[in-house]
């Protein structure tokens, strides 16, 4: 989990060029939506070709898309829960 | 700044019909035109439903006389063009100063991509024949040339407004004198790279969109052109015996919504300084407007905004509304353009057109819309709406000849 | 009613943002392409909203708000842009993806950002401005497109600043393209030869220039924006020449009157006869300023054009880097802007000393 974690934060500032943002600074539990990290919902969209590129997810309506998305954790126990349910 | 803007006609071609007449008729026969891609060449084309112009480009080429190598962009503006310009019966062309103001969003990009698939193999091969009309600039070139209009040309590009906004600055340069006739509207070709764009934003229906309804889940692109033909008090007084015009355009006004690059705000504020400001320029009330067309997409996003935009300006009194792209599904840069025409003609012979695929009330609204065909109705103002990424939000109002 | 350019901004290859030591010191460059000399950003731009820009819509908002600095204007009225190729860089990125990927696993941000009307809309955002947002996409007709549009706008009496202006960009892909299109010399040129070299062809620019036009003269106010009109393919250089004496006509300016005329030169051979007609013709012995040694060729670079006459106006001043031909008149009261794109698109900007 602490490595699935850690590899998240780094694709997340790539993914979206958070320039002024080190992966490291990203807490586990932050808020990645509006007053924590700021993300709006294209970077949601952005997120979903994350998953779906990096581990093979699909999330077919981004209407979950916010609950999926809280925090850092949140996201890397879905993508456990999707590659261990398969 | 005196005179009046009259609609001297219009012209139209969409996944519906290759001009008015035959979009009337499927209105009336509600045949809406989701369909497999049939021209259009991409991965997506047995996910998707969209709405093309039954016509290959050879076909258009054959109609508009020009090569069927251009683009789709610039055949279907000159067939819709040319229709608008014919329906005013004002003759020769060349005898009048005219501006031809055509939205677009895409330009010639159908060409880009053929280009683009062999350019980046090796940037030295791919035909420049291909990105020479890439520009939405190019397009509107293209069709002005072809028709021999060349006192005043301008291209719009608004996102989904920029129809709407070729009218309104159409009719400045009519109220200013510069030109005794403008020819104002859009035109889009489906291409690849568009229904790409609306697919990451996730946004595309799999199944015929379904706007103004509870269970809408997302739009369909279509492809059309639509004109107008905007002329000046002098001009409309001089319109041949068994000709008028159709209605006049009393109002307009586009405002932004300063909210989100692509999202529309909850309550839609944009869109209702945009509908406000139309009919403060009309110089009439909500209680005046006898119909509107909606700008109407199919999303979640749009369809709340704006009918929360509609049910706090127009409250307790709600005009007839529909959207018209149950039909033609999205045309981008040519909705405004293709809707200004409906909405014309509406004003002209009192109908009110259908909105397909309404089966469920949208819980947030306390109207829904007119899901039958109707015509004989004294419709004496009719709003048409507009809005689109960047924020832009465009209402236009077409009124009938005296004032109420 | 008088038409006061309150404001202006300008990125472009020249030091021309806020504090640039343009025009004492005039940067060079290599090839024939003009890059953008650019400013840190982060002095106008939140970094939340920098890292999803391309270069057109941070050198857009950049000149977009240091002309509202200027003017002294936190909300104008109204935003309207020009841009011949708009969001060029994001186009090409989604296109290339969409390519290679066989239109899989594609993300938003590239195609959000493509649009054209992106930089108005940013702006917008950025301000907050509900006002009127328009943006012309006409090749070399632009800009003068949002001139005129914003123009009538203040003259319909209901808005009192409109926010103007143009911007373009060169990408790698439109410089390789616009090459094989012939439109670039082969040789090497400087900013002192470009106008001298009586061969084919000119050197590429981009840049943004954006413009507060209000109807009050505010302390900052430069010029009056005087008329702007268009003209496409016209027949012949006479077609041109009386054009030019129909438009000072219709703003009342007599040829005498015109203190200088900024032509759109860009040192290819042929297009600059256009010039050198109407400068040994219509507007004999007057002085000349040119620009394009300075920014390149651009659909929309008659924008820097304004810019810098606007500049001369205020300053009183022609820079050394920009007279063409003549001396520097005692009084500068009437710049006449003479522009054409590829010999298809002319333009006309008169601006008059306030």
């Amino acid at each position: 989990m602490e490595n699935l974690m850690a590899a998240l934060k780094a694709q997340i500032v790539e993914q979206l060029n958070l320039q002024e943002v080190k992966p490291e600074e990203i807490g586990d539990d932050q808020p990645l939506f509006k007053d924590g990290l700021g993300l709006d919902s294209i970077d949601a969209l952005e997120i979903i070709v994350l998953l779906q590129q990096q581990y093979g997810i699909r999330i077919a309506n981004p209407e979950q898309g916010p609950e999926i998305f809280y925090s850092v954790r949140t996201i890397a126990e879905f993508i456990t829960a999707h590659q261990t349910s398969k | 700044m005196h005179s009046d803007v009259w609609i001297a006609g219009g012209g139209v071609i969409c996944g519906i019909g290759n001009n008015l007449s035959e979009c009337m008729n499927a209105f009336k026969h509600m045949e809406p035109g989701m369909a497999h891609m049939e021209y259009l060449h991409s991965v997506h084309r047995h996910t998707f439903p969209v709405v093309e112009v039954k016509a290959s480009n050879e076909t258009l080429a054959g109609w508009t006389k020009m090569p069927d190598k251009i683009s789709r962009t610039a055949l279907l503006s000159r067939v819709a063009a040319e229709e608008a310009w014919r329906s005013t019966g004002l003759g020769d062309i060349r005898q009048y100063r005219v501006g031809f103001v055509s939205a677009n969003t895409v330009g010639g990009m159908d060409k880009t991509e053929e280009f683009f698939a062999e350019y980046l193999q090796d940037n030295s091969k791919g035909h420049l024949s291909q990105v020479i009309h890439h520009e939405c600039g190019a397009i509107t070139e293209l069709v002005a040339d072809a028709m021999g209009i060349r006192h005043h040309i301008s291209t719009i590009s608004t996102a989904c407004s920029s129809g709407a906004n070729a009218l309104m600055y159409g009719a400045r340069l009519i109220k200013n004198n510069m030109v005794d006739v403008v020819i104002a509207g859009g035109t889009d070709a489906l291409t690849r790279f568009t229904l790409n764009g609306f697919n990451t934003l996730m946004i595309l229906d799999q199944a015929a969109c379904r706007p103004f309804d509870d269970t809408r889940t997302g739009l369909n692109l279509g492809e059309g052109a639509g004109y107008v033909v905007l002329v000046s008090d002098a001009l409309a007084a001089e319109m041949p015996v068994g000709k008028a015009p159709w209605c006049r355009l009393s109002g307009y006004a586009n405002a932004n919504d300063a909210y989100h690059q692509t999202a529309s705000s909850p309550d839609g504020i944009g869109n209702y300084l945009a509908m406000q400001g139309a009919m403060e320029m009309s110089g009439i009330k909500p209680a005046d407007i006898s119909y509107i067309n909606l700008h109407g997409t199919g999303t979640q996003n749009n369809d709340v905004a704006e009918g929360s935009a509609i049910a706090r300006l127009f409250e307790p009194h709600y005009p007839p509304v529909s959207s018209t792209k149950s039909f033609t599904g999205h045309t981008l840069g040519a909705s405004g353009g293709i809707e200004a025409v409906f909405s014309a003609w509406a004003v002209k012979e009192g109908i009110l057109y259908p909105n397909a695929n309404f089966s469920k009330q949208m819980k947030e609204l306390p109207f829904a819309p007119v899901t039958q065909f109707s015509t004989g109705h004294q419709l004496q103002h009719v709003m048409s709406n507009s809005f689109g990424f960047g924020g832009n939000c465009s209402s236009l109002v077409f009124s009938k000849s005296a004032q109420s | 009613m008088n038409i006061y350019i309150q404001g202006t901004g300008c990125v472009s290859p020249q030091e021309t943002a806020q504090g640039g030591a343009f025009p004492e010191n005039v940067l060079p460059w290599e090839g024939a392409r003009l890059k953008a000399s650019e400013p840190d950003y982060k002095q106008w731009i939140d970094v939340k909203l920098i890292r999803r820009m391309s270069r057109v819509i941070k050198m857009g908002v950049a000149a977009a708000q240091l002309s509202l600095q200027e003017a002294g204007i936190q909300q104008p009225d109204a935003i309207i842009t020009g841009t011949a190729y708009g969001c060029l860089d994001d186009t090409g990125v989604f296109l290339s993806k969409m390519i290679n990927q066989q239109e899989e696993m594609l993300t938003p941000t590239a195609f959000i950002q493509s649009t054209h009307n992106t930089v108005a809309g940013q702006i917008a955002l950025m301000l907050g401005c509900h006002g009127y947002n328009n943006t012309f996409v006409h090749k070399g007709f632009s800009f003068e497109s949002a001139l005129l549009d914003a123009l009538m706008i203040l003259k319909e009496g209901r808005s009192k600043s409109i926010l103007t202006g143009a911007m373009d960009e060169l990408t790698n892909h439109s410089f390789n393209i616009l090459s094989r299109f012939d439109l670039y010399k082969k040789e090497s040129v400087t900013p002192a030869s470009l106008l001298h070299s009586q061969t084919h062809g000119t050197v590429a620019g981009e840049g943004a220039a954006c413009f507060v036009l209000g109807t009050e003269k505010g302390t900052n106010t430069k010029a009056k924006l005087t008329g702007v009109t268009t003209l496409y393919k016209p027949a012949g250089k006479a077609e041109i020449a009386a054009d030019i004496a129909a438009f000072l006509a219709a703003h009342n300016c007599s040829e005498d009157e015109v203190s200088l005329v900024i032509s759109g030169r860009n040192g290819d051979a042929s297009g600059d006869e256009w010039y050198e007609h109407m400068e040994n013709n219509a507007l004999a012995g007057k002085p000349v300023a040119c620009f394009k040694q300075l920014c390149g060729e651009y659909p929309t670079a008659a924008s820097f054009g304004m810019w810098l006459g606007a500049k001369v106006i205020a300053e009183q001043r022609v820079a050394e880097a920009a007279l063409f031909r003549g001396t520097t008149p005692t009084e500068i009261k009437k710049v006449l802007i003479y522009n054409h794109y590829k010999q298809t698109h002319h333009s006309l900007i008169l601006l008059t000393a306030c």
